[in-house]
C-alpha cells in the first residue's frame, strides 16, 4: 500500500501550466526524492498535496483512501506535514508558541504546553531533535529553525514528511544530519518526500527519485539503479535544438575581470564564493547552473546593484567601486545590463513602452534638455528601435505590460544594445519567450559580439549555452565548478558540473 | 499638604483623562497584533461617543447608551475590515475614511437631531456613567495620606473606568495565554504560518477588528456619558491619534499601553494644571510644549533614537497565498 | 491601490471616480432622507448654490484653490509611492511661513514681499514634509505615522508661537497683527477691476492662478521631467529603480518635499489671499479633503482640478444649503469626502471589479 498516490494532477495559474497531468506514487517508509530545475513544478505539487492549492484535475490517495486536501488543515488531518522552503515560523514567539500554533489543544495555553513540552522532550530523545522549547525563534540560527519547522509536523502527528529544498539554506554539516534524520524517520516507518534540485543529496539520501520537468513528471527510478548524470539529462530533458551558426571569434583584449568575489546576500548567507574570471571583447561567455546557485547575485554585483563583499570587478583595468560603484555610473562606463527579471527589473509593466525604453537612460542628452524629457525624442527612438527589433505591437504609447515576453525582451535587448555597451551581461534572455523571438535575440547577441563587445551570458538552457558561447563556465553553490568550450563538453558534462560533480564525465 | 492634595487632584485627573486613551489604545493593540493597520480609531470612537449619546438621551440609560456606540464602533470596524481584509484595500486610506465619515456624520445628524450646533441634549442621572463612591470613601478621605488615595484615586470614578482595568487585564492574559491571543500574535507577524498551520487569516483578522470596535465603543461612550454629560462635535479631538502614539509607545503591549496611557493623561492634566500658572524658579511653561511630548515622544521612538518600536511584521500588508 | 483590475484607460480614468462619487453621493442621500430632508431638493439648493450666482462661482473657485494645492500634494506622493497624510499640517507651516515674511517685511512694496511671503509659505511646508521623508529614508520611520504626528506637531507649535511669540498684542484670540496692504494678494474682483472690468465679489484671489500654474507644473514635472520619471519609476517598481541607478532615498526626500511646499501653498490663499493675518485652523481640515481629491482625480492635474471644483462646488452649495436647510449642515460635505475615499481608495475593487465584468462581457460579445 503506498503512501501517496496522485494521479492525473492538473494545476493551471492563467496561462501557466504548473502540473499537467501528473502521476506519482510514494512508497510507505520510504524516503522519495523529487528533482527538477526551478519552476519544473515541485512546489506546485507539494502546495496541491498540502492543501495550500487545489488541483484543477487529478485524484490523491493517503494509504489506499481517496482524500481530498482543501486546505492546510486537511492535510493536516490526513498526516501530511510540511516543511516550506521559506519557514512558516513566527519569529519573535518561542519555540513552544511555534510548534504548538493551530495545535493548542484547548482554549487556553497552560494544558496543551506541559502536553507539547513533553512531545518536544520524547522527539528529542527518540531522534536526536533537542532544542531549547522557550528560546525565541527569530534568534535560532536556521538549521534550528528547519528542526522547529520539523518538530511542528512530527508534533502533529504526520506520518508522511514533505520537505521543500530544505538544505538552501543549510551548511554542509547541518544537510548531512538533517539527511541522518531523514533516513531515522524513514525507518520509523515515517514517509519523506524531499524536494531538491540538488542531484548529490538525491543520490545520499533517497529511495526512490522522480524527475519532473516544465510541469510534468517525467520519469521515477529507483534510485539505487540510477546515476547523477542520467538524472542530469532527464532534468534537462532534450530541447528542441537551436540552430544558430556562428563564425571564430575574433577575440580582442580582456575587457572585464572578475577577481576573487565574494558575495553574501541580506542574510549574511554566502552566495558566491570566490568566483573569478575574464572576458574578453569579441567573445560570448556562457554561465551555465541551476537557477539559485548564485548567477543572479554574481550579476547584481556586476551590474552595481548589490556591493560585492570581497574581491575587484575590472573594466579594462578600472577598478569599476571605485570609478563606477552605481548602476548609473557603469552604464556610462559601457557595462550594460540585461536583468534576468524583466518584470520587475528590466521594465516597469505600468510605464509606455517608450517610457520602459528608456529605463536606465533617463538622464541622457538624447531624450530631452536639461530637466525636461522630450516625449516625441522618446517616442521616435522607440519607434525606431521598434522597427528595428521587430517588436510587435509598433505602438511605442502602449503599456509595457501589454507586450507578450518575447516583445517585452526585445524592448529591453533594444534599448541596451542600442546604447553600444563594451561589455554586455545578459540574464536568462529566452525565459518565457516565443521560440521566434528566441532566434532574434540569439542572432542579435552573435551580432554584437561579431562587433567586438564582451557578453556575459548566464542562462539555464544547456542548449542556449552551447550554441551562443565561446567559452564555458559552471556554476554550483556559489563557485564555479569548471570550465569548458562548446566543442569539449557535452550536456551531461554540463549537468554533473551543474550538480557540483566536478570528474570529468564522457 | 497642600501640595499634596494638588499632586492627588492631578493623578485623579490624570485618570478620568486617561480612560478612553487606554480602551482606543487596546483597540489599536488588538487590530494591530492581528496585522490589521488602524488609524481610524479617532472615528470609530467619534461615532460611539455620539450613538452612546443619542441612545442614552432617547432611553435614559447609560448601560442602552454603551451598548449603541459598540453597535456603532462595530459597524464602523467591520467597514474597515472588509477594506482591509476581505477587499485587500489600502488600510490607511480606509482608516483615513473612517475618521472623515464620523466626523462629518456625527455632526451632520447630530446638529439634525437636536438642532444645537451638533450637541446633544445634555445627559443627567441615569443616562450617564457617574462616580461610584466606595464604602467609607468620605469617612477614609479624612486619614492623612492614605486617605484621599482611597477616596479620589481608587474610589470614585465611573464604572467604565474600572471596565477600563479590567480591560488590559483582560487584553494582556487573552494575547499572553489563551489559544486564540497566541493566534492572534501569530497573524500579525506571519499570517502565512497561521495559514499552514490550518487556521483561518480572514476569520482571525475580523475577530480581532471587531474586538477593536467593541473597545472603541467603550472608549466613545466614556467620553460622552461619563466624562462629558452628552455629545459635542468633534468631542475625541485627537484622542484616538494619541492612542496611537501611546500604542507605539508601549512597543504593542497591553499593560505598557495603559501605563503609557496614563502618562500621557498625566501630562494633560499637568498641562491644564499649569495653564497661566507661573512656576517658582522656570517661569510659565508653555502648555504647548507639554501637550507637544506624545507626538515628539513618539516621532522620537519611531526613529530609533531611544529604543526601537518595531510593529508587527505583517501589519498594513493584506494577506494574499503565494506560490 | 489594491490588486489591479484590467480596464481601458478611459474607463479607469472616469468612469470608474465617477462611479465612485455617484455611490458616495446616494449614501449621502439616504442620510439627508434619514434625517427627514429631500435628497433632490437638497441636491438643488447645493448647485444653485455653488453655481447660481457669479458670487457662488467666485466661492465655489475659491474653495477649489484650496483643494487643488492639497490634492496636487497628496497626488505627487502617490506617485512617488508615498501616502503623504500631513498635509493639514504642512499646510498650518506654510501659514507660518507666510506670517513670518510678512510680520517682517510687510513694509517693503508688495513686488517684494508676496514671492517672499509665498516662498516662505512653501519653504515650510517643505520643511515638514521633508523631516518625515528623511526619518523613513534613514531611520526607517514610516511616514504615515511620522506625518500624523506633524500634523499635531505643526498645531501645537503655531498655537505656541500665536500666544506667546508672535500673536498680537493685547489680543485675546491667538492671532497676528493684521498685515499690511502689501502683503496682500488681491482678490480677482480687484485684479479684474484694475482692468476696468467688474466680477462680483468673492475671496477668490489670485491664487487660483497660482494653484492652476501648480497643476501644470505638476504635469510637467511628473510626466515631462526626468526627475519626474524617476519619482513614478520609484512608485511603480523600486526594484526597477535601483536597476536604472535611481537612488531611492533622495526621491523620497525630494517628493516629500515637494509635497510640502505643495500643501504650504494652500497659506497661500487662505493667509495672503483671505484672512491678511494668521490666525488658528486656517486649514480646516482642506488637507485631508486633498486625499479623496487626489484619489478621486486618479493624482492627474486635470483630475486633481476637476475633483477641486466638485469639492468646491460642495463646500460652497454645502454653504448655502445650510442656510436654506439648517438641518443639513457643510459637515455633510466631510461625510462625503470620507466616502469619496472609501469608494475611490480603500474600496476601490468594489467598483472597479463589477466594471471590468461588464467590460469583459462586453468585449467577447464583441468578439
Amino acid at each position: 500500500m503506498p503512501a501517496i498516490a496522485l494521479t492525473g494532477i492538473d494545476k493551471r495559474f492563467g496561462e501557466v501550466r504548473a502540473n499537467s497531468n501528473v502521476n506519482l506514487t510514494v512508497a510507505s517508509g520510504s524516503v522519495h526524492g523529487i528533482v527538477g530545475e526551478n519552476g519544473a513544478g515541485k512546489s506546485t505539487l507539494m502546495s496541491i498535496l498540502y492543501g495550500f492549492y487545489e488541483a484543477d484535475r487529478g485524484t490523491i490517495h493517503i494509504h489506499g483512501n481517496e482524500v481530498r486536501i482543501r486546505s492546510p488543515k486537511e492535510a493536516i488531518a490526513v498526516g501530511i506535514g510540511m516543511v516550506h522552503q521559506h519557514f512558516m515560523l513566527v519569529d519573535p514567539l518561542s519555540v513552544i508558541d511555534n510548534v504548538m500554533l493551530g495545535a493548542e489543544g484547548g482554549a487556553l495555553l497552560s494544558k496543551g504546553e506541559q502536553h507539547i513540552r513533553a512531545a518536544l522532550a520524547k522527539l528529542g530523545h527518540d531522534y536526536g531533535l533537542d532544542i531549547d522549547p522557550d528560546a525565541i525563534v527569530g534568534e535560532l540560527p536556521v538549521g534550528l529553525q528547519q528542526r522547529v519547522e520539523i518538530l511542528k509536523a512530527l508534533v502533529r502527528g504526520a506520518d508522511i514528511l514533505i520537505l521543500d529544498e530544505p538544505t538552501a539554506v543549510l551548511t554542509p554539516d547541518e544537510a548531512e544530519q538533517l539527511f541522518a534524520l531523514l533516513r531515522t524517520l524513514a525507518s520509523q516507518g515515517k514517509t519523506v518526500i524531499l524536494i531538491t534540485h540538488k542531484l548529490h543529496e538525491i543520490m545520499a539520501v533517497t529511495d526512490h527519485v522522480s524527475v519532473m520537468r516544465r510541469g510534468e513528471m517525467v520519469a521515477t527510478l529507483e534510485t539505487a539503479q540510477t546515476s547523477p548524470a542520467q538524472l542530469a539529462d532527464q532534468m534537462v530533458g532534450r530541447h528542441v535544438l537551436l540552430d544558430v551558426s556562428k563564425g571564430p571569434a575574433k577575440l580582442g583584449p580582456v575587457r572585464l575581470s572578475v577577481d576573487h568575489l565574494v558575495i553574501k546576500d541580506s542574510h549574511a548567507s554566502l552566495r558566491v564564493k570566490d568566483v573569478s574570471f575574464d572576458i574578453r571583447a569579441g567573445e560570448i561567455l556562457g554561465l551555465a547552473g541551476v537557477a539559485g546557485n548564485g548567477q543572479k547575485e554574481l550579476l547584481e554585483a556586476l551590474a552595481g546593484i548589490i556591493t560585492p563583499t570581497l574581491g575587484r570587478i575590472l573594466l579594462e583595468g578600472e577598478d569599476l567601486s571605485l570609478v563606477a560603484p552605481t548602476p548609473a555610473e557603469r552604464r556610462v562606463h559601457g557595462l550594460l545590463h540585461i536583468p534576468e527579471d524583466r518584470q520587475r527589473m528590466g521594465l516597469v509593466s505600468a510605464f509606455s513602452a517608450a517610457e520602459s525604453m528608456i529605463l536606465g537612460y533617463q538622464t541622457d542628452a538624447e531624450f530631452g534638455t536639461g530637466p525636461l524629457l522630450s516625449s516625441s525624442a522618446i517616442e521616435a527612438h522607440t519607434t525606431k528601435e521598434m522597427d528595428l527589433y521587430d517588436i510587435r505591437p509598433r505602438d511605442a504609447s502602449l503599456k509595457t505590460a501589454k507586450f507578450s515576453g518575447g516583445n517585452q525582451q526585445k524592448i529591453v535587448l533594444a534599448r541596451e544594445i542600442e546604447h553600444h555597451p563594451k561589455v554586455l551581461i545578459v540574464g536568462q534572455p529566452t525565459r518565457g519567450v516565443d521560440v521566434g523571438a528566441i532566434e532574434f535575440i540569439h542572432k542579435r547577441l552573435i551580432a554584437l559580439r561579431d562587433a567586438g563587445v564582451a557578453i556575459l551570458l548566464v542562462s539555464v538552457e544547456l542548449d542556449e549555452i552551447m550554441s551562443l558561447s565561446d567559452r564555458i563556465i559552471v556554476m554550483c553553490g556559489g563557485v564555479i565548478t569548471g570550465e569548458r568550450t562548446p566543442e569539449t563538453t557535452n550536456d551531461r558534462d554540463l549537468g554533473l558540473l551543474m550538480a557540483g560533480v566536478t570528474e570529468r564525465a564522457g | 499638604m497642600d501640595i499634596y492634595a494638588t499632586l492627588i487632584a492631578i493623578l485623579e485627573s490624570s485618570i478620568r483623562l486617561c480612560i478612553p486613551l487606554v480602551f482606543a489604545c487596546l483597540a489599536g493593540l488588538w487590530s494591530e497584533k492581528s496585522g490589521v493597520v488602524d488609524i481610524g480609531l479617532e472615528g470609530k470612537m467619534l461615532v460611539a461617543a455620539f450613538a452612546s449619546a443619542a441612545a442614552a438621551g432617547a432611553t435614559n440609560s447609560a448601560f442602552i447608551g454603551l451598548g449603541a456606540g459598540i453597535i456603532a464602533a462595530v459597524t464602523f470596524a467591520l467597514i474597515h475590515g472588509f477594506a482591509a481584509i476581505s477587499q485587500r484595500g489600502n488600510q490607511i486610506v480606509s482608516g483615513v475614511a473612517i475618521n472623515m465619515l464620523a466626523a462629518g456624520l456625527t455632526a451632520l445628524v447630530g446638529n439634525a437631531w437636536y438642532a444645537q450646533g451638533g450637541r446633544t441634549t445634555p445627559l443627567e442621572g441615569n443616562a450617564r456613567f457617574l462616580p461610584l463612591t466606595w464604602p467609607g470613601a468620605e469617612v477614609i478621605d479624612q486619614i492623612p495620606l492614605i486617605g484621599p488615595i482611597y477616596a479620589h484615586l481608587i474610589s470614585g470614578h465611573s464604572i467604565l473606568a474600572y471596565c477600563a482595568l479590567a480591560a488590559t487585564v483582560a487584553s494582556a492574559f487573552v494575547l499572553r495565554h489563551t489559544r486564540f491571543g497566541l493566534r492572534i500574535r501569530a497573524v500579525g507577524e506571519n499570517p502565512a504560518a497561521v495559514d499552514t498551520a490550518g487556521v483561518s487569516v480572514t476569520r482571525l483578522r475580523y475577530t480581532a477588528v471587531i474586538i477593536a470596535g467593541v473597545l472603541c465603543g467603550f472608549a466613545g461612550s466614556y467620553l460622552s456619558l461619563g466624562q462629558a454629560a452628552g455629545f459635542l462635535t468633534n468631542m475625541t479631538a485627537g484622542k484616538g491619534f494619541i492612542a496611537l502614539a501611546a500604542l507605539i509607545f508601549a512597543k504593542w503591549r497591553a499593560w505598557p499601553a495603559m501605563w503609557t496611557c496614563f502618562l500621557f493623561g498625566l501630562l494633560d492634566a499637568v498641562a491644564i494644571r499649569l495653564q497661566g500658572v507661573s512656576v517658582p524658579g522656570i517661569g510659565q511653561i508653555p502648555v504647548q510644549a507639554i501637550q507637544a511630548l506624545p507626538y515628539l515622544m513618539t516621532v522620537i521612538l519611531l526613529a530609533g533614537f531611544i529604543g526601537k518600536a518595531i510593529p508587527p511584521k505583517a501589519s498594513g500588508l493584506p494577506y494574499v497565498k503565494e506560490r | 491601490m489594491s490588486a489591479p483590475i484590467e480596464l481601458p484607460k478611459w474607463a479607469d480614468v472616469s468612469l470608474v471616480p465617477i462611479l465612485a462619487v455617484i455611490v458616495a453621493f446616494l449614501i449621502a442621500g439616504l442620510v439627508v432622507l434619514g434625517i427627514g430632508e429631500s435628497p433632490v431638493k437638497a441636491t438643488v439648493l447645493l448647485i444653485k448654490g455653488a453655481l447660481g450666482s457669479g458670487e457662488g462661482i467666485g466661492y465655489t473657485l475659491y474653495y477649489a484653490t484650496n483643494f487643488i494645492f492639497t490634492g496636487l500634494a497628496v497626488a505627487i506622493a502617490f506617485h512617488a509611492g508615498l501616502f503623504n497624510i500631513g498635509g493639514e499640517g504642512q499646510a498650518t507651516m506654510g501659514g507660518l511661513g507666510a506670517a513670518l515674511v510678512c510680520l517682517r517685511l510687510d513694509f517693503l512694496p508688495w513686488y517684494i514681499v508676496l514671492p517672499l511671503a509665498i516662498m516662505g509659505a512653501m519653504a515650510m511646508g517643505a520643511l515638514w514634509a521633508f523631516i518625515p521623508g528623511y526619518l523613513q529614508v534613514k531611520r526607517g520611520s514610516h511616514v504615515v505615522i511620522t506625518t500624523i504626528m506633524f500634523n499635531f506637531l505643526a498645531a501645537t507649535l503655531v498655537v505656541y508661537l500665536l500666544v506667546n511669540v508672535i500673536g498680537k498684542p493685547g489680543s485675546m484670540s491667538p492671532e497676528t497683527r493684521v498685515f499690511e496692504a502689501s502683503a496682500h494678494l488681491p482678490y480677482l474682483h480687484e485684479a479684474f477691476a484694475f482692468f476696468g472690468m467688474t466680477i462680483p465679489k468673492s475671496p477668490l484671489n489670485l491664487s487660483f492662478i497660482l494653484a492652476l500654474l501648480a497643476s501644470v507644473f505638476v504635469w510637467i514635472l511628473v510626466w515631462h521631467t526626468r526627475l519626474g520619471y524617476a519619482i513614478r519609476t520609484v512608485g511603480h517598481s523600486p526594484t526597477a529603480a535601483t536597476y536604472a541607478g535611481i537612488s531611492i532615498g533622495r526621491i523620497t526626500m525630494i517628493t516629500m518635499a515637494m509635497s510640502g511646499a505643495l500643501a504650504g501653498l494652500l497659506a497661500v490663499n487662505e493667509i495672503l489671499g483671505v484672512q491678511g493675518r494668521l490666525l488658528l485652523e486656517f486649514s480646516s481640515g482642506y488637507g485631508f479633503i486633498g486625499i479623496a481629491v487626489a484619489l478621486m482625480g486618479r493624482a492627474h492635474p486635470v483630475g486633481i482640478i476637476l475633483a477641486s471644483i466638485l469639492f468646491g462646488m460642495l463646500y460652497q452649495g454645502g454653504t448655502e444649503l445650510s442656510f436654506e436647510m439648517p438641518r443639513v449642515t457643510r459637515d455633510m460635505i466631510v461625510a462625503i469626502s470620507g466616502l469619496v475615499i472609501l469608494f475611490a481608495g480603500a474600496l476601490d475593487g468594489l467598483i472597479r471589479r463589477p466594471v471590468a465584468g461588464v467590460f469583459a462581457r462586453l468585449l467577447k460579445k464583441g468578439a
